[in-house]
């Protein structure tokens, strides 16, 4: 008996836990570019760099706030720096809506040329961010760093398995929780919510019933940067900051939109946590939770590991291949919000 | 004097016109219908008379002002409401959200509105929680015709309100649309099933190559010999 | 060459003109050697650009795994022209080559029953997904141990297969072939598929290539980097030594090891520049040619074309294969310059959205602009440095210069090529979208 809660410690411990942190900052990213995708039709590029701004923003606030000696501990500060640095990227965002995408928007491009246009902001913005904050890896997550200890838990409950809950974890979990559901009622409850879905369904019938294309735009972008810069900044927190791991970033959170169901929410949400736990599950070594579960003479030699680790990457890109190969619209049948 | 009027138009898709010269009108309470061949161009005098495609001549005149240089969304907070021949409805969202979206400019109270229009479409009571896409076509065009109605328009635009759907679902379709006109709504209907369609109309055209070939009073066009022979099949 | 006319060849002269100019100012106030070295990465840019402007200049498919092709060229390049490591075959050889031939067997085995089993439904992916485990579970067993064995033996200079000790410029041919074998595979699968999706798998898949380069070390030593790659061109050491070569560097009048690295530049210069020329030549044939023009006109309308009963999908396997084999020769090119092999130099941003930049900015549907693309985009990827440092420099002229805040920016200074690459890219996309030697109008003829 004991030998089974040691093994699903050492699951949660080693999967469950880290997973669900990555699957939420995952979904959160696969729910903006989704939405972008949802209203105005094309796949952007540019969202691992806009999720690299909102973190760099967070990351001067907190800066800012530490040398003037502004905490909550034991919370980080970069919870508080979080309102400044959604605005910010929602500024940034709106100026390069009005600067740069409007005007393919009105021409009603195909994708692709939009994509090209999204390839072009995100160059602009990944020399711009990394020009401003070096290119360095940067770690911001001050407080308490852990809610549980490995080592207090196995004190605690005798397990020879320790399990260890990392403060930025819970947070991003938590604030995922809290987004996503925001996100939802909004879009499901809200007069303005609800424009934007129907821009998404039909964007001709939308306007013939007098909805006003350039607010459900900029709404989308708003809500996009709000996304967006917590989706980064939570990244970041868990992982500290390097500018260019967010280009790298970019696909995982495509394989996360796209094999839940682009332009469906609930689709990018799942993909979000399918990609993040298929990473875990696939490079993790069995072999000491097989230890657990066999008989002494079963126990494997080897780390019984489907993947070796440096492969985590790669799995989100061959579910986004498998993905788009065996059925494009996603597992979720995505197309609108 | 009549209530809108599309006077002599014409326009058409980039260099390619389509209609030459065109006249469509309707007065209050009254039901007027287009029927013509395939690609004569009745659609396309519809989105000319909504403001969806700019004329290059000829006038629209809604209530005697000239309405030509609003825009389709400023038409519809005067009082007019169309109904486009595909892609009518918003298929992911429930029939109760198509009906808000439909009211979306209206800052009032939604809710007695809504009873009406399920008083006259009583199968979208049942079905409002569902997907509009998930309707048979034939509940869709009721949906569609609904989320138009919402505004509480003066003048109602439907492109082949009835296509796809059977006979039966026809007969009650045009049996509402009579009711909305009794209503003092104007309705500007185009129809494929012309004969059924004449028979309940105020005034017909006949419209070929974006022209009026014939223009007359619903029973009369039916009575046309001509009409009949080339266009209603005998 | 018949549909030019007179006034849009002085441009294309006058541009290509305009570019040489920018390289010898190069030459006269920064060093000659740094323009050669400059000249030489232009001429490899020109040739990827090319290829990628078959692709999407001709056909519209927007290819985002350029990198995973000029990735395969320079292993193709490294492949062929190290020696082999005996003693690493010894070691692991024969399980390299079983484990390989159990998975191309089951791929085999997968592939038939994917076809045999059409049309019965779920079945059909599960017998797959069982036969492609099972198949990769028993090479591991074989495969596991061989990689151990080869890994280990002299880890610090080989610990891998090496490979075949063949000539230089064979390596561009085999490159240029692994990367049309590679694309056959990718562009069977993905062509199907939307253009952005097409874009997002490509790009997917080159990453999953990479990454296998980066950790095979067996077959690449990973990020160990494989260096010392052997040259089409005499090494400066033995010209330094030459008599013949000490003569002529009298004659012209500077130092002999300057001149020994002008020379080994300029034979790359001529190689490149010669592999540019027929490429250049062989694609104008093509754009020409009824096949080009079949193309275009499927880019342009897509629906009509296949109403015509034309096979889309085989004409756009076709030119993603082509466009991807020039980008292998490419990237072969570019190894063999180098003289190692490192896979963890292709970023997407450097060799798949520079590329692109080339060819959106010289004129995507026309080799001359793709080529002179290429060559302005390098130089500017290159020069924009010190125009950063420059621009770093007058912006912080109001500060002191031990500011940390001024030696920080001076620091990050170099990252504004990517900020001037995309303003540059986006300005072109909003008020030159056909680049600056626009496509012949093809497009107006058809209409
Ligand atoms: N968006 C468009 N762009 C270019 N041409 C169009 C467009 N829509 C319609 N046309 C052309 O205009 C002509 C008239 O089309 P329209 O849709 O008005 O015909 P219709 O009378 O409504 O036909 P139907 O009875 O089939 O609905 C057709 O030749 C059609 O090809
Ligand atoms: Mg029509």
């Amino acid at each position: 008996m004991i030998d089974y809660i040691n093994a699903i410690t050492l699951l949660a411990n080693y999967i469950i836990v880290p997973s669900l942190a990555y699957g939420s900052q995952l979904a959160l990213g696969a729910l903006g570019i989704t939405m972008v995708y949802a209203v105005l039709r094309f796949s952007n590029f540019a969202h691992g760099e806009i999720m690299s701004f909102g973190t760099m923003i967070s990351i001067f606030i907190i800066w800012l706030f530490q040398s003037i000696g502004i905490s909550i501990n034991p919370l980080p500060t970069a919870l508080l720096a979080l309102p400044f640095s959604i605005t910010a990227t929602i500024i940034l965002l709106l100026i390069l809506d009005k600067t740069v995408f409007r005007y393919y928007q009105q021409q009603r491009v195909q994708p692709v040329t939009f994509m090209i246009v999204s390839v072009g902001v995100m160059f602009f913005l990944a020399g711009f961010i990394r020009f401003l904050i070096g290119t360095s890896k940067k770690n911001f997550d001050d407080g308490e760093r852990f809610i549980v200890k490995a080592s207090q838990f196995k004190q605690m409950t005798g397990l020879a398995e320790g399990l260890s809950i990392r403060t930025t974890q819970a947070i991003t979990v938590i604030v995922t929780i809290l987004l996503v559901i925001f996100i939802f009622w909004f879009l499901n409850k809200t007069r303005t919510g609800k424009s934007m879905r129907a821009f998404s369904d039909n964007e001709d019938l939308a306007l013939l019933s007098g909805i006003n294309p350039e607010r459900v735009i900029i709404i989308t972008w708003i809500l996009v940067g709000v996304l967006a810069s917590v989706a980064g900044t939570l990244y970041g927190l868990d992982k500290g900051y390097k500018p260019f791991v967010y280009l790298q970033l970019v696909l995982p959170i495509f394989a996360a939109a796209i094999v839940g169901g682009v332009g469906n929410p609930i689709g990018a949400v799942a993909g979000g946590y399918i990609i993040a736990f298929s990473e875990a599950f696939i490079t993790f070594a069995y072999k000491r939770f097989l230890t657990y579960l066999l008989p002494k003479e079963w126990a494997p030699e080897g780390l019984v590991q489907i993947l070796s680790t440096e492969y985590k990457f790669a799995i989100s890109f061959v579910l986004l291949v498998i993905v788009l190969l065996v059925r494009p619209t996603g597992l979720f049948r995505g197309k609108t919000l | 004097m009549t209530f809108f009027e599309g006077k002599n138009m014409y326009a058409g898709y980039g260099a390619t016109m389509i209609l030459n010269g065109c006249s469509i009108s309707v007065d209050r309470g009254k039901i007027t219908v287009i029927v013509g061949p395939n690609g004569a161009g009745k659609s396309t005098a519809m989105k000319a008379l909504f403001g969806m495609l700019p004329l290059s001549r000829g006038s629209v005149t809604f209530d005697g002002k000239d309405i030509v240089h609003l825009r389709p969304e400023q038409r519809v907070m005067l009082g007019m409401a169309y109904v486009p021949q595909t892609s009518n409805v918003f298929p992911s969202m429930t029939v109760l959200e198509n009906l808000e979206m439909g009211g979306f400019i209206r800052i009032d109270d939604l809710s007695s509105t809504i009873a009406e229009i399920f008083d006259l479409f009583p199968i979208l009571k049942t079905k409002q929680g569902q997907a509009a896409g998930e309707l048979s076509g034939g509940q869709r065009q009721q949906v569609a015709v609904a989320r138009a109605l919402m505004t509480q328009p003066k003048i109602l635009m439907l492109d082949e309100p009835t296509a796809g759907v059977s006979p039966i679902v026809m007969d009650e379709l045009f049996d509402r649309i009579i009711d909305i006109a009794k209503m003092g709504v104007a309705i500007v209907m185009v129809e494929q099933n012309a004969k059924q369609a004449l028979q309940i109309a105020d005034r017909g055209f006949v419209l070929v190559q974006g022209e009026n070939k014939f223009t007359d009073t619903g029973s009369s066009l039916l009575g046309n010999s001509e009409v009949r022979k080339a266009f209603l099949g005998g | 060459m018949k549909l030019w006319n007179q006034k849009s060849n002085k441009k294309v002269f006058l541009l290509f003109a305009l570019m040489s100019g920018a390289l010898l100012i190069v030459g006269f106030f920064q060093s000659w050697n740094l323009m050669l070295a400059i000249l030489n990465l232009c001429l490899i840019s020109a040739v990827m650009s090319l290829g990628v402007n078959l692709q999407w200049g001709y056909a519209g498919l927007f290819n985002a795994g350029i990198m995973g092709f000029a990735a395969l060229g320079g292993l193709a390049a490294m492949l062929v022209t190290k020696a082999p490591v005996i003693g690493a075959w010894h070691a692991g050889g024969f399980g390299i080559l079983l484990g390989m031939f159990i998975l191309v067997v089951s791929a085999i085995l997968a592939y038939f029953v994917w076809v045999r089993l059409e049309g019965r439904g779920k079945k059909r992916y599960w017998y797959v997904i069982f036969i492609v485990v099972i198949g990769y579970i028993i090479s591991r067993f074989v495969l596991g141990p061989a990689i151990i064995s080869i890994e280990s033996f002299e880890p610090s200079s080989s610990g891998y297969l090496g490979g075949a000790g063949l000539p230089v410029l064979l390596s561009w041919f085999v490159g240029g072939l692994l990367a049309a074998l590679v694309a056959f595979f990718i562009g069977r699968i993905t062509l199907g598929l939307r253009s952005d999706y097409l874009a997002i798998a490509t790009l997917g898949i080159s990453e999953i290539v990479i990454f296998i380069f980066k950790n095979e070390d067996w077959l690449t030593r990973g990020v160990k980097n494989v260096t010392g790659i052997p040259r089409p061109v005499p090494y400066e050491i033995e010209l330094q030594s030459s008599i013949w070569f000490q003569n002529l560097s009298e004659y012209i009048g500077i130092g002999v090891i300057q001149a020994s690295s002008l020379f080994v530049k300029l034979c790359y210069t001529s190689l490149f520049l010669s592999v540019l020329l027929i490429l250049l030549w062989l694609c104008e044939k093509a754009l020409n040619s009824p096949w080009g023009r079949m193309m275009r006109a499927i880019r342009d309308n897509e629906t009509a074309a296949s109403a015509m009963g034309k096979d889309v999908t085989s004409r756009h396997l076709q030119i993603f294969v082509i466009g991807s084999a020039i980008v292998g020769i490419a990237g072969a090119m570019l190894v063999t310059l180098d003289g190692q092999f490192n896979p963890t130099i292709y970023h997407p941003l450097r060799f798949t959205f520079l590329i692109w930049v080339m060819v959106i900015v010289g004129g995507s549907g026309n080799n001359f602009g793709a080529i002179l693309g290429g060559f302005v985009v390098w130089f500017f990827w290159i020069e924009a440095e010190i125009i950063g440092n420059a621009l770093v420099q007058i912006l912080t002229l109001p500060l002191s210069d031990s500011s940390s805040l001024k030696e920080h920016f001076l620091n990050t200074a170099p990252q504004l090529r990517l900020l001037i690459m995309g303003l540059v890219l986006l300005l072109f996309l909003r008020f030159a979208p056909r680049g600056v030697i626009p496509e012949k109008t093809l497009r107006k003829l058809s209409e």
